[in-house]
């Protein structure tokens, strides 16, 4: 199912070159004027002479080889502009992951087991977060900790990884704020519906202690939809990227996909997507991974919704 | 005091005294249980029976002290001599050992995500410090004296691979790898079909013989309690409102309200023309008129002094009820419900 | 045949005809804040240009970033332009691309979903696995796409988004329409000898009625983030025309300036709007759900 996906969307991102107005030629250049010889260059790389589905195999074929073709305005491959900044991308979501699990399922956890000031804080502060989509987040964290505090530096990756780690601070934050709110909010419905079950009932009636009891059926049971709303805010993650890449002047592949399609530089385009989008598939068919292994019930491939 | 000691001091095992239990109501405390007295000796099954809202479920959630939170708990409950309500800790974990609940719906109760070994094999793992091993070799015995075949690969299996009436097997054997003393058997056949019922009942009867439980056995079907209880308690709007010997329920009820549910079960050997149903719904106990006999409104025989004071509990012929008519209402009680 | 009238009438009326005042009052007074909110805006992106007390576009650079002063509530932006006036005028572009996003979603989605639900069978099974492949295919990312193919502008942007949030949608509402298909009138109404688009235009739909307004309420708070969100890139609506995204990314160089404000203060306009939009579509589901009890 998932494979499906992936091969419609390659099949998506592919065929945009033909919704293009003009001729694929066209679309390609970026409606630059190029000197024959580059013409002939772009029909052979692209096959242009062939029927649209052998095109299609074509450009997948490379694809799958690691091979974009090259873009029109950096003249590089673009396979090599994606492994420099995959770097970048990757570092930032696992960043903001880790931020969103952490925190997210944290403070989920903490609201569900100790009603009261703990949780009613849990629930105005995710309410405020939110609200709050990543670029505005980014600018209200640059204005607040980089330039009033300056604890954080604004913009760029930073040179070591320990500056990495300084400069992707905020933005990793900007990225994860929302998404926090959502899954520590799912995590407290969860676990507080899970505590209230009649096999919890059972084991209490057994006598079991209550940090074990917390642990082997409150928990372990609301793993399940924690784990997949966990998964697919993740997942989500990888597209707003761009918008935080931009906004904190990182060098990732999101904000050189926005670039790309500033200069109607398609190759590189495609090229960023489609890994963009394996990516997404690919986290996606792990948390269904991860979902039946937790789940007894379940067997591989139905994701109940 | 340990149950043993007790039962030779002649000392019942459980004794409940004037239990009265409120819950949070729509935000108002509310009783739900009202001076509810009982004992069960070792060794003794006894029936509590009683219609939806006539708090049976709740004493023996007030016994096992599984009451929902913001719940009120007066009055004494004595296991072993000993009161409960104020037990904590370890001595509280010791407790819930020697005394094993049987809910109704086998599968809510039963964690979905553990295996059936998990499940029966926790609280000795846990509480007893019983090795895996040995506590696995103990489930898998306990499973086939419940009737369970292939015990061992039972034990790896998943709840829902399993159906409700095994399930529920699965429960009762669990409840009784701790060894308990008293077993809470909250409607346990309920939830199952007609056959099921039968051979789980048969197999709860059974275990309870051979290892001299004393039970306490929670339903609504006066006959199923009479079948396998020496003494049946019948609970209504949250008081007991008779104690008898069950062989005697139906021939000589103490009190209208057992006199009524017992003719309300139909009889496929009689022909009648109406089902006789009693007129009103079941009340819980805050909604019973108060300074009133509870039952008064649906009852038959209610006179100006039923509605006069709450009745108390009046000792007959080896057992109890709350009707102030019971002297007059002797032996009449049966013949007018036939 | 009465019977069957009887029930066809009890089930056929749409439920919540006793006025949406009623139903905006049982909101509670989140809801009828946010709907407060959310008129506010309304009428901002109708009137707003006209309600601007300065030219939104005209630059005057010798102003840039001058703080708030009498008459200029809000200081100037990075262009020397009144920041009060280009919020005003930006409100218009900032609401309609949501609204149009959420029109064409929900109507494409409920279509989908009610043409499965109808047919079942064999049609459904790929209208289901058609939905189930879609996903949920980031609308960031086919905006981006559509943008580099079409080039940069709030129409690409829009469309792109529509067809992105459909099969959302058309998941969502689908279950609602096998739950509608399934009712006794339904099957009354089709004995009477009703045809198959009557009953799921003037019955079935009705009484989706609160789950779709539910949903495309709550929906037009993720279009509006998205598409500030494409405009913030610059693949939406572009320069100079006011816009709220457009002007958190271009006053942005004025943070690190230390003149936060007009980037700042069209965040908020965002975040004001789209929480308005939260709250009382979470609180319309709430009354979908109960509606349905």
């Amino acid at each position: 199912m998932l494979l499906a996906s992936l091969l419609v969307a390659s099949f998506v991102i592919f065929g945009a070159l033909y919704l293009a107005p003009g001729n694929p030629i066209s679309a390609l250049s970026g409606g630059r004027a190029l000197p024959p010889a580059s013409l002939r260059v772009l029909e052979q790389r692209y096959h242009l002479n062939q029927p649209f589905l052998a095109q299609y195999w074509y450009w997948l074929e490379n694809a799958l080889h690691g091979n974009f073709g090259v873009s029109i305005t950096l003249q590089e491959n673009v396979s090599s502009v994606i492994a420099a900044r995959m770097w970048t991308t990757g570092g930032l979501v696992l960043y903001a992951a880790l931020i969103i699990l952490v925190v997210g399922i944290g403070s989920g956890v903490l609201a569900a087991l100790r009603p009261g000031l703990a949780d009613t804080s849990v629930l105005v502060s995710t309410a405020i977060s939110a609200a709050l989509p990543s670029f505005v987040a980014a600018i209200l964290l640059i204005t607040l900790f980089s330039v009033k505090l300056g604890w954080f530096p604004a913009l760029g990756n930073g040179t070591s990884f320990a500056s990495n780690i300084r400069h992707f601070t905020l933005p990793a934050v900007a990225l994860a704020i929302s998404s926090l709110a959502i899954v520590a909010r799912v995590t407290r419905a969860a676990v507080r519906e899970e505590a209230d079950r009649e096999h919890v009932q059972t084991a209490v009636s057994r006598g079991i202690p209550a940090r074990q009891l917390i642990r082997r059926h409150i928990l372990r049971n609301a793993a399940i939809p924690i784990t997949t709303v966990s998964g697919i805010t993740i997942a989500s993650l990888i597209a707003v990227a761009a918008v935080v890449e931009t906004a904190f002047s990182l060098n990732g592949l999101g904000a050189y996909l926005v670039q790309a399609a500033e200069s109607k530089d398609l190759a590189v385009v495609q090229g960023i997507s489609l890994v963009l989008v394996t990516a997404f598939v690919l986290i996606n068919a792990l948390v269904d991974v991860l979902y039946a292994a937790l789940d007894p019930r379940v067997s591989l491939g139905s994701r109940a919704q | 005091m340990s149950a043993p000691a007790a039962a030779a001091a002649g000392q019942p095992l459980l004794d409940v005294d004037g239990l009265t239990v409120l819950l949070p109501v729509e935000g108002q405390q509310r009783e739900v249980l009202r001076d509810v007295s009982l004992q069960i000796r070792a060794g003794e099954a006894v029936g509590l029976v009683g219609e939806s809202g006539s708090g049976k479920s709740m004493t023996a959630r007030a016994i096992d002290r599984l009451l929902p939170k913001g719940a009120q708990v007066r009055g004494q409950i004595r296991f072993g001599g000993r009161e409960v309500t104020d037990l904590a800790g370890a001595e509280l974990r010791a407790f819930r050992n020697k005394v094993a609940m049987i809910f109704q719906d086998p599968r809510a109760h039963v964690n979905p995500v553990r295996r059936i070994g998990d499940f029966m094999t926790e609280a000795l793992r846990t509480n007893l410090g019983v090795p895996a091993a040995d506590a696995q070799q103990r489930a898998a015995d306990m499973l086939a004296q419940v009737g369970i075949d292939e015990p061992a690969r039972r034990l790896r299996q998943y709840p829902h691979e399993l159906s409700g009436g095994m399930l529920q097997r699965v429960m009762i054997a669990a409840a009784l790898l701790t060894e308990p003393a008293l077993l809470l058997a909250d409607e346990p056949t309920t939830a199952l079909d007609v056959t099921t019922q039968a051979e789980v009942m048969a197999i709860l009867d059974e275990l309870r013989h051979e290892y001299g439980l004393a039970m306490l056995f929670i339903t609504h079907d006066l006959e199923l309690a009479a079948a396998i209880c020496d003494r049946t308690i019948v609970m209504y709007a949250g008081q007991v409102v008779e104690v008898r010997r069950s062989e005697l329920l139906h021939s000589d009820p103490l009190h209208p309200y057992t006199a009524a549910l017992a003719a309300a079960r139909p009889d496929i050997a009689q022909q009648s023309r109406r089902l006789r149903a009693i007129p009103g719904r079941p009340l819980s106990a805050f909604e019973a008129p108060p300074g009133e006999c509870a039952f008064a409104p649906r009852c038959a025989h209610a006179r100006e002094a039923c509605l006069a004071a709450v009745p108390e509990l009046v000792a007959l012929d080896g057992g109890l009820s709350r009707c102030v008519r019971v002297t007059e209402l002797r032996g009449q009680l049966e013949a007018a419900h036939a | 045949m009465a019977t069957a009238v009887g029930v066809a009438a009890r089930g056929a009326t749409p439920r919540a005809r006793n006025g949406a005042m009623a139903l905006l009052r049982s909101t509670g007074v989140a809801g009828m804040v946010s709907a407060a909110v959310i008129a506010v805006a309304t009428v901002l992106a109708v009137f707003g240009p006209l309600l601007a007390p300065y030219n939104p576009e005209l630059p005057s650079l010798g102003l840039a970033f001058v703080g708030p002063t009498g008459g200029h509530l809000l200081g100037f932006d990075f262009e020397g332009r009144d920041v009060l006036s280009r919020l005003l005028a930006g409100a218009q572009s900032s609401m309609i691309g949501p609204l149009a996003v959420v029109i064409a979603a929900m109507a494409l989605g409920t279509a989908i979903a009610v043409v499965a639900a109808w047919l079942q069978g064999p049609v459904d099974t790929v209208i289901s696995s058609g939905l189930d492949i879609l996903f949920a295919f980031p609308g960031i990312l086919l905006a981006v796409l559509a943008a580099a193919v079409f080039g940069a502008g709030l129409t690409a942007a829009a469309i792109a988004l529509s067809i992105a949030y459909t099969p959302y949608v058309a998941r969502v509402l689908r279950g609602a329409a096998l739950r509608e298909r399934g009712q006794p009138y339904v099957a009354a109404l089709e004995v009477q000898g009703a045809s198959g688009t009557s009953i799921c235009l003037r019955h079935i739909v009705p009484n989706m009625l609160p789950l779709i307004v539910a949903q495309a309420t709550i929906m037009f708070g993720w279009a509006m983030v998205d598409l500030a969100a494409i405009s913030f890139l610059g693949l939406g609506v572009q320069p100079p025309a006011p816009n709220w995204g457009v002007m958190i990314s271009e006053n942005e160089p004025g943070i690190l300036q230390g003149y936060p404000l007009p980037s700042i203060a069209a965040g908020l306009c965002i975040v004001g709007v789209v929480i308005a939009f939260n709250v009382l579509g979470e609180r319309l589901f709430e009354q979908a759900q109960a509606a349905r009890r």
